[in-house]
């Protein structure tokens, strides 16, 4: 505290602030089915990756999530097939999400790891609750490590995604929402 | 048994699968005693798919697979033996190995310390000459092991009875589809390995909902997967109207659903009217180099089988598996209303690096529970069961009577299947066909050797080609 000076703690809370509603304006662009403003906040660049975990051995944690250079993730892949999720749920044909579940992001724990020019590296937590048809209940939880991107149109981009669901073997039937 | 005749009234189960008329009560898809007899008279009778011997390279490997409900692992001992083991200790019954894969010289047990090699033998109990005083011989307390197991070109199988015949009579006229689904895309055999890990997830519902309508269900494929063409996850991208699947230039050739209604193996295969492999046609616009790569290879297959007939390139192996060039799918029982789906992804093992990212990333996109094909699969199979359960809903019988009385031999274009028109319910018929004898039989030595089955009365033995 004592090395930093008033003028750049305050910046830092500001860009923390900003951050963070960021990140829940977001949120809440997914929990009101609104992917097309929703995709409009994803680099062209994106690599969205949410890898298996694996139960292994101590002292061989590097093998816990599965690398997206050789091995199988839950998603692996660029805004190309993002937008193209976003197109199948559009077409109110996508049986998964006809009728829309009832989604909910909570998103927590934000904190920022990295600044390096107008990109920012930050870790965040989800709760996600998914409630389908009347009975249907999906809980997904886990931490993300996003790089967010300065944009002039959208104040932010998201440029990488790393999504680590804490499961093992896949307790939902799909995934059919965005993290 | 007394249990069994209550929970659907004094019914026998053969009244319950009537499949001259196509009519099949919901109770065998849902009812918990006759799910229960099936983890007992199919799922430890039956040859089930393990893995590939590609997820376990060196000696001391291992990875956790599974048998049924029951979990088992797949190891490669110090002398490079393959083994299936039962994942439970001897002494308590605790699992032994807690790891999805790994490399280890025993699997020590947590619990009170007994572990065992690679091999399954009982190598260490502690306290072993203090506290047994030698009344305990360690060489009857291996591991459970499989009764049989059969490296089939790669691809490892198992089943837990003697009795079984042996895994190629097993696949009858199959044996040959299912090694060239595990040669590489030039025909050679052994000639892909499996990309780690398998994709593991629990649907809601009947294993028999994905495992006995998968490849034998044509007729759902313009609904459920109505809004899969504008994503355009294909090879081709926005090409041919965005399609899901690779373009292909086969031979001339007819569609039919196909099976061995003997064995309750299927799918939906094709008669070529001429020999050997039809040559490439370019399909992957959106990443450059792979065509040429999958050209080259068509052309060595190609030389490899000018002059042979070629039928069919995908099977589904009774009860539980579909195996297809590129990808393997199981569907193991986790409960009456719950289904564990695995899925395995083969690749040419010798393969440049930039193909197998551009396979594996095509099939993540594609299937699987984050697939975008698939998920609406999930849906269908998950409410179909669940409101088939109902008191009222179970006296409506389910209605496979597609194509049912129009099956026909064609023994020359494809010796030993049964054929039927390309949309039909054939091959779901079969696998009821061969669950019935299953689970009405005493041992193996009832369901094996088999007895013929023609084609039902009033139908022509063989059809046009071409014109059904
Ligand atoms: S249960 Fe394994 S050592 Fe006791
Ligand atoms: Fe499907």
């Amino acid at each position: 505290m004592l090395t930093e000076s008033s003028e750049s703690t305050l910046e830092r809370l500001l860009l923390r602030e900003e951050i963070e509603q960021f990140l829940y304006y977001e949120a809440e662009l997914l929990d009101d089915r609104k992917f097309d403003d929703w995709i409009n906040l994803i680099a062209e660049d994106i690599h969205y990756h949410m890898p298996i975990r694996r139960n292994v051995k101590f002292g061989t944690q590097e093998r816990e999530n599965t690398s997206s250079l050789s091995e199988i993730s839950w998603f692996d892949e660029g805004k190309r097939t993002l937008a193209g999720r976003v197109r199948q749920i559009n077409t109110g044909l996508h049986w998964c999400e006809e009728p829309f579940s009832r989604i909910r992001h909570i998103v927590s724990n934000v904190r920022i790891l990295e600044v390096n020019g107008d990109e920012v590296r930050v870790n965040s937590s989800f709760f996600v609750w998914q409630n389908r048809l009347q009975d249907e209940v999906n809980l997904f939880v886990g931490r993300r490590e996003d790089i967010l991107r300065r944009d002039e149109d959208t104040q932010w981009k998201i440029a990488k995604r790393l999504i680590l669901l804490d499961q093992n073997v896949l307790l939902a039937k799909v995934i059919s929402t965005f993290f | 048994m007394t249990a069994l005749v209550r929970s659907y009234g004094d019914r026998s189960l053969r009244s319950l699968v009537d499949l001259d008329r196509g009519l099949v009560s919901r109770e065998i898809y849902v009812n918990e005693d006759i799910y229960k007899m099936e983890l007992e008279q199919v799922y430890t009778r039956a040859w089930l798919f393990i893995g590939h011997e590609s997820q376990v390279p060196n000696p001391g490997d291992f990875v956790v697979s599974r048998m049924g409900e029951e979990e088992v692992i797949l190891v490669r001992d110090r002398k490079n033996e393959l083994h299936v083991f039962l994942n439970t200790c001897r002494h308590r019954g605790m699992k032994v190995c807690r790891y999805d894969d790994g490399n280890t010289l025993v699997f020590t047990c947590p619990f009170h310390g007994w572990s065992y090699d690679t091999d399954g033998r009982l190598v260490g109990v502690p306290y072993y000459d203090a506290a047994y005083k030698g009344d305990m011989d360690k060489s009857e307390w291996g591991l459970p092991e499989v009764a049989q197991m059969c490296n089939y070109y790669g691809s490892v199988w198992a089943t837990w009875d003697k009795g079984a015949p042996s895994f190629e009579d097993y696949l009858g006229p199959y044996a040959d589809m299912a090694r060239r689904v595990f040669q590489s895309t030039d025909g050679e055999d052994n000639g892909v390995e499996l990309f780690n890990p398998v994709y593991k997830w629990r649907i809601p519902c009947n294993w028999k909902f994905p495992g006995f309508s998968f490849d034998g269900d044509r007729a759902h494929g313009a609904m459920t997967h109505r809004s899969i063409n504008v994503a355009a996850i294909g090879p081709q991208g926005d090409a041919n109207g965005g399609n899901r699947s690779p373009l292909l230039a086969p031979f001339p050739y007819t569609d039919y659903e196909m099976t061995v209604p003997e064995l309750g193996h299927g799918g939906h295969n094709a008669i070529y009217d001429q020999p050997g492999v039809a040559p490439y046609k370019d399909t992957w616009f959106t990443e450059p180099g792979i065509d040429d790569y999958y050209r080259e290879q068509r052309e060595k297959k190609r030389e490899k089988y000018k002059d042979k007939y070629i039928v069919g390139e995908t099977a589904h192996i009774w009860p539980n598996v579909n195996i297809q060039p590129h990808r393997i799918l199981i569907w193991h029982p986790h409960s009456a209303g719950v289904t564990e789906s695995w899925r395995a992804y083969p690749i040419d093992r010798m393969a440049p690096q930039f193909v197998k990212d551009a396979q594996r990333r095509y099939m993540m996109r594609y299937g699987g529970p984050c697939g975008l094909t698939e998920s609406d699969d999930m849906e269908n199979w998950n409410y179909a069961s669940a409101a088939s359960t109902g008191t009222v809903a179970k006296r409506f019988p389910y209605n496979f009577m597609m194509g049912a009385g129009h099956a026909f031999k064609d023994e020359e274009g494809a010796p030993g299947m049964t054929l039927n028109y390309e949309v039909a319910e054939e091959n779901q018929r079969s696998r009821l066909r061969r669950w019935l004898e299953f689970m009405e039989a005493g041992s193996w030595e009832d369901i094996y050797p088999v007895n013929p089955v023609s084609p039902s009365a009033g139908q022509a033995v063989k059809a046009e080609r071409g014109t059904v």
